[in-house]
């Protein structure tokens, strides 16, 4: 056959470029209630659907409807919204601090703080998470101490990584959060190598990871899956689509001819694709994932729907490249306003409650960066001493390594 | 004591730490049923299950990032990449978590790994079942590089490894893994039988990491090298009729500088011999670490013999590879000064 015209090669775009009038006409919305929920044991191939539709709990008006309804109680509600705001918080004190020079870099979640915090209720705070950046509501919601957080922002002297990483790379043991890689995707597969020793140890916990929908491209995305479904590992592998892989949108990543969630399919996962500002349905979906692996049926994907809201870091600036009203335009609004929505349609809220809650987190995270820039911040110190930068790198420190604490002269 | 090549040896080690502690696993490609490609983990499947001895998917990064994430959870995995060219893949996997865990989490989270891989050439494995990428792991803070060069070393440095809290990178010489090869790949192949080193103890003993070996005294000349090239430098010093004190350094990092400085301080000559390309090749760092601890004791510049800095060629292995001749020479030259 001849070419009927020279070929040409496909870059996708967005919708809209700084300057154009935003459209997410491409983001089919279905009807809240409306996506069925399959028995966990479903096989695979019988709820292939599920990837690319959106399950969805909350409608625009915040009421709760089917299947998905994980039906918990106010006082859970309340809880769940008082951590996701305790993480806005957190994020808008954060970011001044860095913008007031005290730190070197800030990455907020404002409008995917459903994703860490929901997800971490419906965990057990025994198993053990994978996350990425960006899921500090995850550390948050397992009680973890803003204090240890901010410590490490600020790279001070009670540090517990000692001034090694950057700000937002949390780490902590006790909370059974996983390092953060700076570099993309190798924990996700680490995720499923901890899940496949959890299942050759007979142990009872599961292991969950998150990704972002850009790094799905990297290879380590297709080991995990690869490995995960190969030995059927009781983990929860969820790709965060926030739209943006810093000024890079989604379609660069494949998500033009397909959705992430459907990625699952090819190796013989089920997947949900999920309203990921919707508090309810984000919690019933990991439950249901979460259940599955726990009962050895298997691991399972998860892709959550939501937009990132703010820079992809302080280092960003996205009136570079998406237009500004494009925020305001995302149709599935904001997590924290819809839950606090629902609580009010419950009768268990109110703006006045909300507006208070509000201010009295503002205040309790203010008192919390008093203390930790009390032990020093990045820009006017005191930091751990140079000397301990030579410290783990192995667990006895070699002759080469004592030689050149020996010549930085501590 | 049993008698055992290099193959029995290192699955006797992987037996033995299977039988004492619950927590080493071992898998990689075709490691399970059919005991892998050179027959390394032969029956540990059908001896430890199918849960601690297994086959992985064709995916080095894979297998890397499973081990770390075992590693987290608290057991001891021992994976083989099939060879060490293939390597490659699990690049990321190995610099950016397995060296840098226990650095980047102050501690918290560890690695401790150990990743068996065949290498070096003269098995007309071509550009790509030949390689000696050992400095490369030796560049990587965190990692810790071992290669032996005999059974008996093999078992017991193994062990170490298996036992270290670190991630250890383990390279095997696979020519030699039936006999201690010298470099004469014309002559009949000489089985491990009849080598000291095949003398193995069938229980648990351990070589430290971090210890050089004196495989040869002698008084002329210092000899530093590892793996294949113990057995060629020894051929090559008895054909160039030199009094050389042969090195088997064994672990490079971490490395026994005091060995070195000892042997070339008494000698004051020092040639390195590695089977890896030369540039930025671990001759390199061995010549710096020579010149900066024993320069005043040095009486002739310091000579490499090396492997060629081009890829492995096929057909003309034999011409590549850095054999007794080339050894022969090159401690003439260290000499002639």
């Amino acid at each position: 056959m001849k070419n009927a015209a020279p070929l040409e090669l496909h870059v996708p775009e967005p919708p809209a470029r700084p300057g154009e009038v935003p459209d997410f006409g491409w983001l089919k919305i279905p009807p809240a209630g409306s996506v069925a929920r399959p028995d966990i044991a479903t096989p695979p191939n019988e709820m292939r659907g599920h990837a690319y539709t959106l399950i969805r709990v909350l409608d625009e008006q915040g009421a709760a409807s089917g299947p998905w309804d994980p039906k918990l109680d106010a006082e859970t509600l309340r809880r769940g919204l008082r951590t996701m705001m305790l993480t806005r918080a957190y994020d808008e004190r954060m970011f001044r601090a860095q913008r007031q020079g005290k730190t070197s870099f800030y990455m907020r979640c404002t409008g995917e703080e459903a994703i860490g915090v929901a997800q971490a209720m419906a965990l057990d705070d025994r198993d053990m998470v994978f996350p990425t950046y960006r899921l500090q509501g995850l550390l948050i919601a397992r009680g973890w101490p803003l204090i240890e957080m901010m410590n490490q922002v600020f790279s001070n002297t009670r540090d517990r990584l000692k001034g090694r990483q950057m700000p937002v790379l949390y780490a902590s043991k006790e909370a059974r959060f996983f390092s953060i890689a700076g570099n993309l995707a190798t924990h996700l597969p680490e995720a499923v190598g901890w899940a496949m020793a959890s299942a050759i140890k007979h142990d009872d916990r599961i292991a969950a990871s998150w990704i972002g929908e850009g790094s799905t491209a990297e290879g380590d995305f297709h080991h995990a899956l690869t490995f995960a479904s190969v030995y059927r590992v009781p983990v929860v592998l969820n790709i965060v689509n926030n739209q943006y892989a810093i000024s890079t949108f989604q379609r660069i990543a494949g998500g033009e001819e397909s959705t992430f969630a459907a990625r699952a399919l090819g190796y013989g996962l089920p997947a949900l694709r999920v309203d990921g500002n919707d508090f309810l349905a984000v919690y019933a979906a990991t439950r249901w994932a979460a259940d599955r692996a726990r009962t050895n049926v298997g691991p399972t994907v998860i892709e959550l729907v939501t937009y990132r809201a703010s820079a992809h870091s302080t280092s960003d600036d996205p009136s570079k490249y998406r237009s500004a009203e494009e925020p305001g335009r995302w149709p599935l609004g904001d997590p924290i306003a819809r839950l606090s929505g629902h609580l009010a349609r419950l009768g268990e809220w109110s703006e006045e409650r909300q507006a208070r809650l509000a201010s009295e987190l503002d205040s309790e995270v203010l008192a919390i960066q008093r203390e930790a820039e009390s032990y020093g911040t990045l820009a006017s110190g005191p930091h751990h001493r140079p000397a301990t930068m030579f410290e783990d790198v192995f667990k006895e420190m070699p002759w080469h390594l004592r030689r050149q604490r020996e010549e930085m002269g501590s | 004591m049993p008698r055992m090549n290099m193959v029995q040896a290192l699955n006797s080690a992987m037996d033995v730490m299977m039988a004492r502690d619950e927590n080493v696993v071992v898998f990689g490609e075709d490691v399970g049923y059919f005991g892998g490609v050179f027959r390394c983990t032969e029956g540990l499947q059908k001896k430890y299950g199918r849960d601690r001895a297994f086959d992985t998917p064709i995916a080095e990064s894979g297998i890397l990032a499973a081990a770390i994430g075992m590693g987290v959870y608290g057991l001891r995995p021992v994976v083989e990449i099939q060879f060490a060219d293939y390597i490659y893949p699990a690049t990321d996997q190995l610099v950016s978590t397995a060296a840098r865990l226990r650095y980047r989490s102050a501690g918290a989270f560890t690695a401790p790994i150990t990743v068996r891989s065949p290498c070096g050439g003269g098995i007309f494995g071509g550009q790509t079942h030949s390689q000696s990428p050992e400095a490369i792991f030796t560049h990587v803070c965190g990692l810790k590089t071992v290669i032996p060069s005999n059974p008996y070393d093999a078992k017991g440095l193994l062990i170490s490894a298996i036992e270290d809290d670190d991630p250890v990178i383990f390279l095997e010489p696979k020519r030699i893994y039936n006999g201690p090869f010298d470099g004469h790949h014309d002559r009949p192949v000489i089985p491990w039988s009849e080598h000291p080193a095949s003398e193995v103890p069938a229980g648990h003993y351990t070589v430290s990491l971090g210890q050089a070996a004196c495989v040869r005294p002698g008084a002329e000349v210092t000899v530093l090298t590892y793996g294949t090239m113990v057995h060629v430098a020894l051929a090559g010093a008895e054909e160039a009729g030199v009094d050389a004190e042969i090195l088997d350094l064994r672990t490079l990092i971490p490395l026994d500088i005091e060995t070195i400085v000892a042997s070339v301080g008494k000698t004051g000559r020092c040639l390195i011999v590695h089977e890896a390309t030369r540039t930025s090749g671990f001759g390199a760092e061995l010549a710096a670490l020579v010149q900066e601890h024993c320069f005043y004791a040095l009486e002739a510049p310091i000579v490499r013999i090396t492997g060629w800095d081009t890829p492995y060629p096929h057909a003309l292995e034999w011409d590549y590879f850095p054999g007794p001749r080339r050894v022969a020479e090159g401690l003439k030259r260290v000499m002639a000064d």
